[in-house]
């Protein structure tokens, strides 16, 4: 299916939740913020938050420092 | 006409600067004129700049505020005079971003952190070696005083969390991220998103180490919310915290405060456009 990461188009395969995706980034889901549709995702409901064709999906990544 | 100590004032021939401290700045020891030293028996002509300094002492409150108004033209500073501003965090980010809005004389600050100022902060953080123990919000009060003696600040110093931080800053109209754990900076993103939707926001990820200064950069993510930093640079071994790039980082969020307050970004609402 195809999604909109971060305004990119992005072809995936074997991926069907946030978790799935923030796994497959490589990305901790503690130190990110979802939103899927416009709609922020908390992340207790990462693993429930299933993906479809033409969802467009914002992640923005925190590191440590400050 | 004669400028003295920013306000104006009529001119009178013949006048000394000496006489002019006896009108406007009793005690005055120390006389600028034109942004040089002068003695005291120097004549004033029309137009001059005059400073009158007691070496020491603090301006009367309504001096420095003319001060302040004059630096920063009466429109401007009346502004900033009228907003809230939360800094969640007072480490390297946040004491610098405190400082420089204290400097400007910011309407009120909300200034939040649990923990005590360590040896290891002072490489970055602005706290002096005679406040190591203290808790860095009285720290920072003081110093942030002693800089500005009109500041209005209130201090929190309990642990946040994402479902506490609302009660405390739903209302502010800027809230700006400073806090050093990444799993906070994303709950308090979530937070002004989800819960807090007249607060403008401005958080932080990625200043360590002493990478190109021009990666740092302040990225509007919607209107109203922006995020400081090169996004990449985390601190851990090898690329530490140091003052000169989290300073970088910390004083494009007190920029980015200050250019929401003066309508010069998209915000959240509407509230200084008049």
């Amino acid at each position: 299916m195809n999604i909109s990461l971060n305004g990119e188009q992005k072809t995936i395969s074997g991926i069907h939740t946030v978790t799935d995706l923030l796994n497959d980034l490589t990305l901790i889901p503690g130190s990110v913020v979802v939103e899927l549709n416009n709609e922020i995702i908390q992340p207790d409901s990462y693993d429930a938050a299933v993906l479809a064709d033409q969802d467009r999906i914002e992640i923005i990544r925190f590191v440590g420092g400050g | 006409m004669l400028q003295v100590n920013e306000q104006t004032v009529p001119f009178i021939k013949k006048l000394s600067i000496e006489d002019l401290a006896k009108a406007y700045k009793p005690n005055a020891d120390l006389f600028i004129l034109n942004g040089f030293p002068v003695s005291a028996k120097t004549v004033v002509q029309d137009g001059d700049n005059c400073v009158l300094i007691r070496k020491g002492a603090p301006p009367a409150a309504g001096e420095f505020t003319a001060l302040l108004t004059a630096r920063h033209t009466p429109g401007v500073h009346k502004k900033i005079q009228k907003v809230t501003v939360a800094i969640l965090g007072l480490g390297g980010l946040g004491s610098a971003v405190a400082g420089a809005l204290a400097k400007i004389g910011i309407g009120k600050m909300l200034l939040s952190d649990y923990d005590i100022v360590e040896p290891s902060n002072l490489n970055r953080q602005h706290y002096f070696i005679d406040q190591i123990g203290l808790l860095k919000t009285r720290a920072l009060q003081e110093n942030l005083l002693r800089m500005n003696p009109l500041l209005s600040l209130e201090l929190i110093e309990e642990q946040l969390t994402e479902k506490s931080l609302p009660s405390f800053f739903e209302n502010v109209d800027v809230l700006v991220e400073c806090f050093d754990d990444p799993e906070m900076k994303a709950a308090t993103l979530r937070s002004v998103l989800s819960q807090m939707k007249n607060v403008s926001y401005i958080g932080s990820s990625g200043m360590a180490g002493y990478a190109d200064n021009n990666t740092i950069r302040t990225r509007m993510l919607q209107p109203g919310i922006y995020i400081v930093g090169d996004e990449v640079s985390e601190a851990g071994p090898g690329q530490g915290l140091m003052a000169p790039r989290v300073g970088i980082a910390a004083h494009h969020q007190a920029n980015q405060v200050l250019r929401i307050i003066l309508g010069e970004e998209e915000k959240r609402k509407d509230e200084y456009q008049s």
